[in-house]
This record gives structure tokens, C-alpha cells and sequence, in this order.
């Protein structure tokens, strides 16, 4: 059994900086992702990240990533890809690893299809940062070939360089659906249209400026009825929706379609943090069902931490802060604390507080303190 | 698609005048100056470090909208690379008599040529005129974001924000 002082499960924005925090303090960290390349989501941003200088607004996330990444190992975390972690006990993580030896950082841009095998790794302090997940849309036609999230279109143009489809429907006006709509165009493709069932766009306007002006039309107070072809999408229809949510019957419109996107938003991926028994609440601000933590980040079992998305839906900027949170408390618990963490855990908490105002964010910063309130109560006292 | 878009996807003229990114009047008449067209509170502010002359603040907090101080500005285009929500424009009165010319973000491939003679478009994507490719700049510093600028009849500096591309 391999043994360290903390383990990072999830390699994206969050994980990273929480395990460049521990390792900082002196733990023996490790860091485990299941994909072949760590930076979580991260990698595959294209475009320039808003937010402030310390967040590395105006860069590109694929920059942030392999910054991140050089930042990690030389820090001295290990990190190890196509790790997925399958269940945590006892303070122990169960692990399908694809390596010949416990200690191997592997950093193979091609993925390796042999020697999968199992391994424990007994940890004193777990990190979790296993981000979120796209929410699923259930219409007529929905399990055609050519109906996927925004996310795993976005995988294909800018990870595998693989147009989906030359016609594409977007199904949500969110920062995902108008980031996505952009950059699918960039990619060649084709946007039909980016529906929208509420009545205003939820994202950026600076974002649906943006594809308003390459020509694609973003229709609020609209919804997919139903997809429809032969083998694969060939056409959808979609209609308006009146206040209630009802649709407008005469309204509906055909549109002729290969691929329908879907972005209807984001849940934290609870499922590792659920099968450690940390208790959750149910946080519409935060995406959903939210593992319940306190002002450091710990959840309702003791030595368990979260951070990133898995600790409420937000954006990348906050979940960099977040992870070096959870990375600095961690650490501080096994007592190794830094002279200056005082100091840092404020800095990164007013810093949070900025990401988390203005229209757009405040529902947020309530959200959490609405969180961390309960977490305050229920979690273990330091 | 001919279906009218029932709610605006991008500012209108009143909003961006009354946003304090965008300059008079009087200052786009004397020549080069940036168009800032960024009116909700967001967290962002890369532009007021991009420019070189300080004359975008966004100060505290990060979700104040970017000010343009107009008699900084010298148009030098600087920050419109750098803007992440490639909202900053340049808009040139004085390029030649009767023209204008608009500078704009273009992150789609392949780049138009100097020279060339494309098709402008408004901020709805609706051609509008024809406009002459004056520059195209793509240097190291812009991080991939190449910035093109187009000549235009003068009375249309004010809608035109981007050119179709290839094949549409």
C-alpha cells in the first residue's frame, strides 16, 4: 500500500493548485485524474479567460493548465494520469491505475490501452476536485447519434480536432452554449442556432455579441421538441415557450441539423464524495446536490476536502482559489502550516468574495455562505 | 433562419453610448480611439492593464464596467487583443475623406489579405457594406488574436463590427 500525506483526486484547476499548496507545505502529495492529460477542462479552453491578473484573465485555459501542471511537479507532486478512483475508506483510496510502478508519472499524450491494475493508497488528508458534469436534456430523439453535450463536442473540435457535424443546434444560452457556439464556428462548423427556453441569455453579452455578429441567431424563449433521422440527427424542432413554460402550440419550426449540442447547464460530480459518506444539500445556485463543507473547505468527514466545482458550480477563476484553500488547510491540519497562511487564506478568501459579486455571481456568494453556514455546524471542528 | 430574435443577443446604440467605455461624439471626430462595448458588471479587467497610456480603469471592484479616460486614449489599439470578450474596437473618423476605418478582433481562419475587398457586417451579423481589409495585425503579443481592420464608407463606422467569412 502506497502511502501519502495527500491525495488530489481530479487534476483540473482545482486539484492542481490544492496539491501545489500541499506539496509547498512539505506533504507527499499525489494527485490522481483519470484522463490522459491533467488540467481538468482547462485544456481544453480556447479562449481567453476572463476575471482578474491574479487569475490569469486574457490567458488561454490550455495555458493555465500547463502552467499548472509545470507548477505541480515542481513542486514536487506526483501526478498520475488514467488514475480513476473508484471508492475511498478507512482513509484509503481505491485505484484503477494504468502504470507499471506505484510512483510512475505518466504524461503519454496517446492513451495506453494495457496493464490496468489496482492500488491502494492510504492517505492522511484527502483532496477531492472531481469537478462537474453536464446535465442531461430528455426530448423525442434524444439518443440519436449526433445529440451530445457542449462538453463533449468541445473534447472533439479542440482535444481530437473532430468536427461533429457541419449543421449544429445549441440548446442553452449560457457561457457554455455561447463559448462553444464560437468556437465550433472556429472549428468550421455551421451554428443553425442557439435556443434558449428562458426569456433572456444567461451568459455573457459580451459572449452572444460575439456570435450575434458572425451571424448565428440566438433565440430566447425557445426548446428542442425533437430530434429526428434516419441513423443520426438529421433535423430537430423547435418551438417557443410562453411565461409559463408551456409551448406555443403553431410555433414549433423545423430545422435541418446534424448535430444538436446540449448545455443546459452544469452538477457538481459528487459521486466519489458521496460514496465517502460526506453528507450533501441540495444547492440550485450551486448546481445541485453540493457535499456540504466549511470555511476550510473540510466536508462532514473529517480529513475529506473539496474544492472547485465539485463544491458548487462556478468558473475556473474561483476554483483555482479554491483549490489553494483546501491545499493550505489540509497541509495546516497534518500541522504543517507556513508562516504567512493567515495572511494567504485571507487574501484568497477576499479575492473569492470579488469572483463572487456583481449580478451574475452575488446568487453565488449567497449560495455558499448559505453552504458553509451549514457546514460551519456540521462538519468537524478544527 | 428568418425568425426576428426576440431578445437583443447585443447592446444597442443607446446602451453602449451611455456605457463609460465608449467615447463622444467630439473625441471620435478628432481620430483613432478605442470603443469599449462592455456594459454588463463582470468580472474581468485585463484591458485596464493592456493599456499602456492608463486611460481604462475598472479599479474596485472587478465587476465595475472598464472607463475610458478619451483624452488618453491614442488609439492605439493595443488593447484589443487583449479584451477576453473581444469587445474593444477601434474606430478610426479621420482615416481618409469619406471612410472611416474599424479595427475588430478576428479569431477565425483564414485571415483576410490587405487589400482585399470583403463584406463588412453590423453587430447582428447582417452584411452591410463593403469595406477595404487595411490591416491585419497578428503579432506574438497579440496570444492568437489577430486584429483586422477594414475601410468603410464614414456613416457606417458606428455598426460595422466584424466582415463575413469565407464561404457564408
Amino acid at each position: 500500500m502506497r502511502e501519502v500525506d495527500l491525495a488530489v483526486v481530479g487534476a483540473g484547476p482545482a486539484g492542481l493548485t490544492a496539491a501545489i499548496e500541499g506539496a509547498k507545505r512539505g506533504c507527499r502529495t499525489v494527485v490522481l485524474d483519470m484522463n490522459p492529460r491533467p488540467g481538468g477542462q482547462l485544456i481544453k479552453q480556447i479562449h481567453r479567460f476572463f476575471g482578474s491578473r491574479e487569475h490569469r484573465a486574457g490567458t488561454r485555459g490550455i495555458e493555465i493548465a500547463d502552467s499548472l501542471f509545470h507548477e505541480a511537479a515542481s513542486a514536487g507532486v506526483e501526478v498520475m494520469v488514467e488514475a480513476e478512483v473508484y471508492a475511498i475508506h478507512d482513509s484509503t483510496l481505491e485505484v484503477v491505475a494504468q502504470t507499471n510502478e506505484d510512483s510512475l508519472v505518466l504524461l503519454s499524450e496517446e492513451a495506453t490501452t494495457s496493464r490496468s491494475r489496482p492500488l491502494s493508497i492510504a492517505a492522511r488528508r484527502i483532496i477531492l476536485a472531481t469537478g462537474g458534469a453536464e446535465n442531461a436534456l430528455n426530448f423525442a430523439g434524444w439518443t440519436l447519434p449526433g445529440v451530445m453535450g457542449a462538453g463533449a463536442a468541445q473534447t472533439m473540435i479542440n482535444l481530437w480536432r473532430v468536427l461533429p457535424g457541419k449543421k449544429i443546434l445549441m440548446v442553452g444560452a449560457g457561457n457554455v452554449g455561447l463559448i462553444i457556439s464560437y468556437q465550433l464556428i472556429q472549428a468550421g462548423g455551421e451554428m443553425v442556432a442557439v435556443i434558449e427556453a428562458t426569456s433572456r441569455i444567461g451568459g455573457y453579452g459580451v459572449h452572444a455579441a460575439k456570435i450575434s455578429r458572425a451571424g448565428v441567431p440566438i433565440l430566447t424563449s425557445h426548446t428542442i421538441i425533437s430530434a429526428s433521422g434516419e441513423s443520426r440527427v438529421e433535423r430537430a424542432v423547435i418551438a417557443k415557450v410562453d411565461a409559463s413554460w408551456r409551448i406555443v402550440s403553431g410555433s414549433e419550426q423545423e430545422l435541418e441539423v446534424d448535430t444538436i449540442c446540449i448545455a443546459v447547464g452544469l452538477h457538481p460530480n459528487a459521486r466519489l464524495a458521496s460514496l465517502a459518506e460526506c453528507e450533501l444539500c441540495y444547492s440550485p445556485s450551486l448546481g445541485g446536490w453540493v457535499p456540504i463543507h466549511n470555511s476550510r473547505m473540510e466536508t462532514t468527514i473529517s480529513g475529506i476536502y473539496i474544492a472547485g466545482d465539485l463544491s458548487g458550480v462556478e468558473e475556473a477563476s474561483t476554483a483555482l482559489e479554491e483549490g489553494r484553500l483546501a491545499g493550505i488547510c489540509a497541509a495546516a491540519s497534518l500541522g504543517k502550516e507556513r508562516a504567512g497562511d493567515y495572511d494567504d487564506i485571507k487574501a484568497i478568501e477576499g479575492r473569492l468574495l470579488g469572483l463572487r459579486s456583481g449580478p451574475f455571481c452575488q446568487h453565488r456568494q449567497d449560495a455558499k455562505q448559505e453552504l458553509i453556514g451549514i457546514g460551519e455546524a456540521q462538519c468537524p471542528k478544527q | 433562419m428568418s425568425q426576428a430574435i426576440e431578445s437583443p443577443s447585443y447592446p444597442s446604440q443607446q446602451e453602449l453610448r451611455n456605457a463609460p467605455g465608449y467615447p463622444s461624439q467630439k473625441r471620435l471626430e478628432k481620430g483613432p480611439v478605442v470603443v469599449i462595448e462592455c456594459i454588463e458588471e463582470i468580472p474581468c479587467n485585463p484591458c485596464e492593464q493592456a493599456c499602456p497610456q492608463h486611460a481604462i480603469t475598472i479599479g474596485e471592484p472587478i465587476t465595475n464596467c472598464p472607463h475610458l479616460d478619451e483624452d488618453k486614449c491614442i488609439g492605439c489599439e493595443l488593447c484589443v487583443s487583449q479584451c477576453p470578450g473581444l469587445a474593444i474596437f477601434l474606430i478610426d473618423l479621420t482615416h481618409s475623406q469619406g471612410s472611416a476605418s474599424v479595427a475588430f478582433p478576428h479569431e477565425y481562419l483564414p485571415l483576410p489579405g490587405k487589400g482585399q475587398t470583403v463584406r463588412a457586417v453590423n453587430r447582428a451579423g447582417e452584411p452591410i457594406c463593403s469595406a477595404t481589409v487595411v490591416r491585419v495585425q497578428n503579432p506574438k503579443t497579440n496570444g492568437q488574436t489577430p486584429v483586422v481592420t477594414v475601410a468603410v464608407p464614414r456613416k457606417y463606422a458606428t455598426e460595422v463590427r466584424g466582415i463575413l467569412r469565407p464561404g457564408r
